[in-house]
């Protein structure tokens, strides 16, 4: 017995070793002058596209809130880390962020289900968590806790956002087409909950859900032709989008149909089409080179001396996380969980699209989106007849919410 | 249809995963060279050509550098070098040409569509189906018409012999090797105008193409071809009657044709090697100075502990997990002498034997945990039946499909498994709620597991297990039921792995599809191949080592898929047997055998 320990205990023991030795030095990290960690988790190395210009902006906006004089003085300070994915990487991680670094509160997330997975390591160890992309609506419905705080606006909002416009279609027979998991099914169901209400005499005729990222575009498009739907809701984004967009235009599908499209409108996804980005699609998204807000105005001017760059939706959504952190640390009495969690309920911001409140309902901040259509400007891609659709006016009334959300 | 261009993948039979990085590569020089190429026929097809060629020339880099050294390796050896090149291509891609998906011209002359019955079809997917028949009958032409096709043939049969044949063999490989890659990088380059470029590419096609060649039967390239026509044919009307589970369709069919006919389509059965294959070395008692160097470990990981920091506890957990979930994948790999691509089920299920009870029944965390290795158990014992029957690679894809069908079950039934959302809240007990006390659970768990495994192999049994390893025929022969043990051995495996499971659900408090899903079942086969497959420590030092190793670099790094996969490539070349297979020949060239 023993062959396999030796290394085994030898290796533990040394590993053990390295880990503790650092908290040595960092003990004071969380003492009262020093700076205010923040632990942000995020899937970087698995979605880079939309999160690199996200972290770009969390650090211009972490710049300005420190060159502003920090919070009562002190600085914010972020650890970022990545998940690569995995929701079970997400909770390891933040647990090194919490005992070992000593953050004073977790933010990130983009894949709902690594959201979650944080939102519920959160709940278990009273830690506050901001999260700021996942869109999944159980994040602060069906599985929502008294500890997280979301900041996007969720597949509901956007949902419901786009049924107001597909409700002034003349189009009564429509087909879907999203990806395989909770986003592209929820989406889905709450396209088709809410259009029905608003129009009762609307068919589904065809509901396609390719896998995520692995689309056979040439077959989804004439499994939907096949249909002979009048409109079209498309919930993929992404590589899928571009091939499917690719494969549709050149099978025709898109002639004389209307489209309805979840987030086609961000420049994250609509960039990529460069000249073959679809005409007259109806979009939720981010039209940031008309929006001239002093808001985001001097956002996107900051964004372009730093970085060089234009920003995307994930940049308004890391800058945004960061500032309404900041007003939330501004508000809240110490630097505590409690305290914190008491500020972000009924907190008050002003983003780079424009007043945002994260509801003490829900825990949902009220930021919006852009509706608009989508539109070819010199080769490229853009949004046209777009408003901003402020997110407080697409979400159930506070009693609905209760019923979803588990109370107590 | 166009998925007829998988076909190339039939022609090496080197289980390969650096080829899905090929043809990502054929497709991002490709954007490059096609955008940067003036406009025209000229501009895009020689760029298409171009990416090709350079692919060939990378992939004849990586064959001289790299798969030249360790052909004496073991086969799951060379599975481990070409995983460490996957690693390095995606984080030299994401730097060179930057995150954002591309999406390259279409095909100049091939913009259009043309009616067909009614349906309005693509001109470019037209030519796709023209250029697949034509690149196989190129193929074959050259497989049976050439000296050097026969050549290659020959090889594949029996390299030895050919070699005594006065061939040389070397650059008959890497002739071979290049060859694949250009087809690898002409496939990728040929999608330019189908799809964007992105970076998840190399892993989509990759699955799709080991599922291609083994349904085709290993090796013959018409099979390859019947075979991607059919999964081709599979999307395209699969999603139709099903559009829900296009993504297991494949697999279930792969199960089916594999359980039907065990080589494949148009495979044949493995030509039995000349003479005896060597013997395994044998499996003694551990010397004295490794017995002592084991307690004192033991004492330190029981004693060292209560002064470590709660975020030290959760990474030692996890290391304990892991060691358990390796040592149960060694059991088949090693002594059973299976290879297994999707030991991940059965941890999967044990995540999710302990969460369902937990959330459904309100069962108590020490009964989650008992059902765990319960369900992982009762699969592991009707997947097992199926998955022993086969042998060699057919085995390994049996049990990755048979992984793919539980993960897509848990990802889409959704009423109980929550789909990817997954089932939160499954934390312990008040009374192990505590890290250290959680980690003296797991600790004594997986201690007892991977000692009750190490038992086992010095058992009867696990010299039956290890007999009909080296020599089926004469185990027979001497009244080994053959068949029996390898099942048996295939289901203890996915009962330990299954503890495992049970144990990460409770660790984490949340179970998701993830845990099913093949990545888990690659890091699984990384720690036993890195810690060497013929040693029983082998798993233990490897487990260690693979999650330590990520886990710093996770934290510390950027890109630290570049530098995971740098440290495994250089592992494999300089320690051709595992860490711990390196150890022991050090220990035996100073101290005689042991």
């Amino acid at each position: 017995m023993g062959e396999w320990s030796v290394a085994r205990r030898l290796l533990l023991g040394g590993a053990a070793a390295t880990l503790a030795l650092p908290r040595l030095g960092r003990a004071q990290g969380g003492g009262a002058g020093g700076p205010i960690r923040i632990g942000e988790i995020n899937s970087y190395s698995s979605q880079p596209a939309f999160l690199q210009p996200y972290r770009n902006a969390w650090t211009l906006a972490a710049e300005q809130v420190n060159a502003a004089g920090g919070i009562k003085g002190r600085p914010l300070e972020t650890l970022h880390r990545d998940d690569a994915g995995k929701p079970e990487d997400a909770v390891r991680l933040a647990g090194e962020l919490v005992n070992a670094e000593r953050v004073a509160l977790l933010s990130g997330g983009f894949l709902s289900n690594v959201g979650l997975a944080i939102a519920d390591f959160a709940n278990q160890n009273k830690r506050l968590f901001v999260a700021s992309e996942p869109l999944t609506d159980a994040i602060v419905w069906g599985r929502g806790n008294a500890y997280t705080f979301r900041l996007r606006a969720s597949t509901y909002m956007q949902s419901a956002m786009l049924v107001e416009e597909a409700a002034k279609l003349p189009a009564k027979r429509w087909a879907t087409v999203a990806p395989n998991y909770e986003y592209g099914q929820s989406a889905v169901r709450w396209f088709k909950e809410l259009l029905t209400r608003a129009k009762p005499d609307v068919q589904f005729v065809a509901e396609q859900f390719p896998a995520l990222g692995r689309i056979d575009a040439g077959a989804t498009v004439q499994a939907l032709a096949a249909a002979n739907p009048e409109a079209i809701f498309n919930v993929t984004f992404g590589a899928d989008l571009t091939n499917f967009v690719r494969q549709g235009a050149t099978r025709g599908l898109f002639e004389r149909r209307s489209v309805v499209s979840l987030l086609t409108g961000e420049p994250e996804y609509l960039d990529p089409l460069q000249d073959e980005a679809p005409e007259g699609w109806i979009v939720t998204g981010y039209p940031w080179e008309q929006i001239n807000t002093p808001e985001h105005a001097a956002f996107r001017e900051a964004y372009r001396r730093r970085f060089n760059d234009y920003p995307r939706l994930g940049s308004v959504v890391g800058y945004d996380t960061v500032m309404a952190i900041a007003a939330m640390l501004k508000k809240a009495s110490a630097v505590e969980t409690e305290p914190m969690v008491a500020a972000m309920k009924g907190l008050q911001f002003q983003s780079v699209f424009g007043p945002v409140e994260f509801r003490a309902v829900d825990h949902q901040s009220t930021m919006g989106a852009f509706v608009g259509r989508t539109v070819l400007r010199n080769g490229k891609g853009t949004m046209a007849e777009w408003r901003y659709a402020d997110g407080k006016n697409y979400l159930p009334s506070d009693e609905v919410v209760r019923t979803l959300r588990p109370q107590g | 249809m166009a998925s007829g261009l998988t076909v190339i993948f039939g022609v090496s039979r080197i289980v390969n995963f650096a080829h899905g990085s090929f043809y990502m590569l054929g497709a991002y020089l490709a954007w490059t060279l096609v955008t940067s190429l003036p406009r025209g026929h000229l501009g895009f097809w020689g760029g298409v050509l171009g990416a090709a060629l350079l692919v060939g020339v990378i992939g004849l880099v990586v064959e001289m550098l790299l798969l030249r050294r360790i052909y004496r390796a073991p086969e799951l050896f060379q599975l481990l070098a070409t995983f460490g090149v996957v690693l390095v291509v995606q984080d030299v891609a994401l730097l060179t040409w930057g995150a954002q998906d591309l999406l390259g011209p279409r095909a100049p002359g091939l913009r259009g569509s043309t009616e067909i019955l009614g349906l309005r079809f693509p001109l470019y997917e037209l030519f796709l189906i023209v250029v697949g028949p034509v690149v196989l009958g190129l193929l074959l032409l050259l497989f049976h018409r050439t000296r050097w096709g026969t050549l290659v043939r020959a090889a594949t049969q029996d390299r030895e012999m050919v070699g005594a044949l006065g061939v040389n063999q070397r650059m008959l490989f890497t002739s071979v090797f290049f060859l694949g890659s250009v087809l690898a990088g002409l496939g990728g380059a040929l999608q330019l105008p189908r799809e964007s470029v992105n970076l998840h590419m190399d892993l989509a096609i990759i699955t799709e193409a080991f599922v291609v060649v083994v349904v085709g039967g290993l090796g013959s390239l018409s099979g390859a071809a019947l075979a991607a026509l059919l999964i081709g044919e599979l999307h395209a009307f699969g999603i139709l009657v099903f559009p829900k589970i296009t993504l297991v369709l494949v697999f279930l069919v792969m199960a089916v044709v594999l359980v039907v006919r065990p080589h494949g389509l148009r495979g044949k059965p493995q030509p039995a090697a000349h003479g005896v294959a060597a013997a395994e070395p044998m499996i003694g008692a551990a010397p004295r100075a490794l017995k002592l160097a084991g307690a004192v470990g033991l004492a330190l990981a029981v004693a060292l502990p209560p002064f470590l920091g709660d975020y030290a506890l959760t990474v030692l957990t996890e290391i304990a997990i892991c060691i358990l979930f390796a040592a149960s994948l060694h059991l088949i790999m090693g002594p059973g002498g299976m290879a297994s691509f999707g030991h991940a089920a059965y941890f999967g299920l044990g995540a999710y034997g302990a969460a369902l009870a937990a959330t459904w029944l309100g069962v108590p965390m020490l009964g989650g945990m008992l059902l765990a290795p319960v369900l992982a158990g009762i699969f592991g014992v009707v997947f097992g039946w199926f998955c022993v029957r086969l042998s060699g690679v057919y085995s390994a894809m049996l049990t990755l499909a048979f992984a793919q069908i539980a993960w897509s079950v848990a990802f889409q039934w959704v009423e109980v498994t929550g789909g990817d959302n997954g089932i939160l809240g499954v934390w312990p007990d008040a009374w192990a709620a505590g890290k250290l006390t959680y980690y003296y659970l797991a600790l004594a768990l997986c201690l007892g597991g991977t000692l009750l495994l190490r038992r086992v192999v010095h058992a009867p049994f696990g010299y039956a297990l290890r007999a009909q390893r080296d020599s089926a025929l004469r185990a027979e022969a001497i009244g080994i039921d053959a068949f029996r043990i390898r099942w048996w051995g295939f289901t203890l495996a996915a009962v330990a792995a299954g503890v495992a499971g049970g144990l990460f659900a409770y660790g984490k408090g949340s179970v998701f599809p993830t845990y099913l899903a093949i990545p888990r079942s690659v890091d699984a086969l990384l720690m036993v191949l890195l810690g060497g497959v013929q040693t029983l420590t082998g798993p233990i030092i490897g487990a260690i080592a693979y999650t330590g190793l990520q886990e710093q670099l996770m934290r510390l790094l950027e890109y630290w898929r570049l530098v995971l996969g740098a440290v495994i490539i250089l592992l494999v070349l300089f320690f051709p047997q595992g860490l711990a297979g390196a150890a022991r020949a050090m220990w035996e060239r100073r101290h005689g055998d042991a």
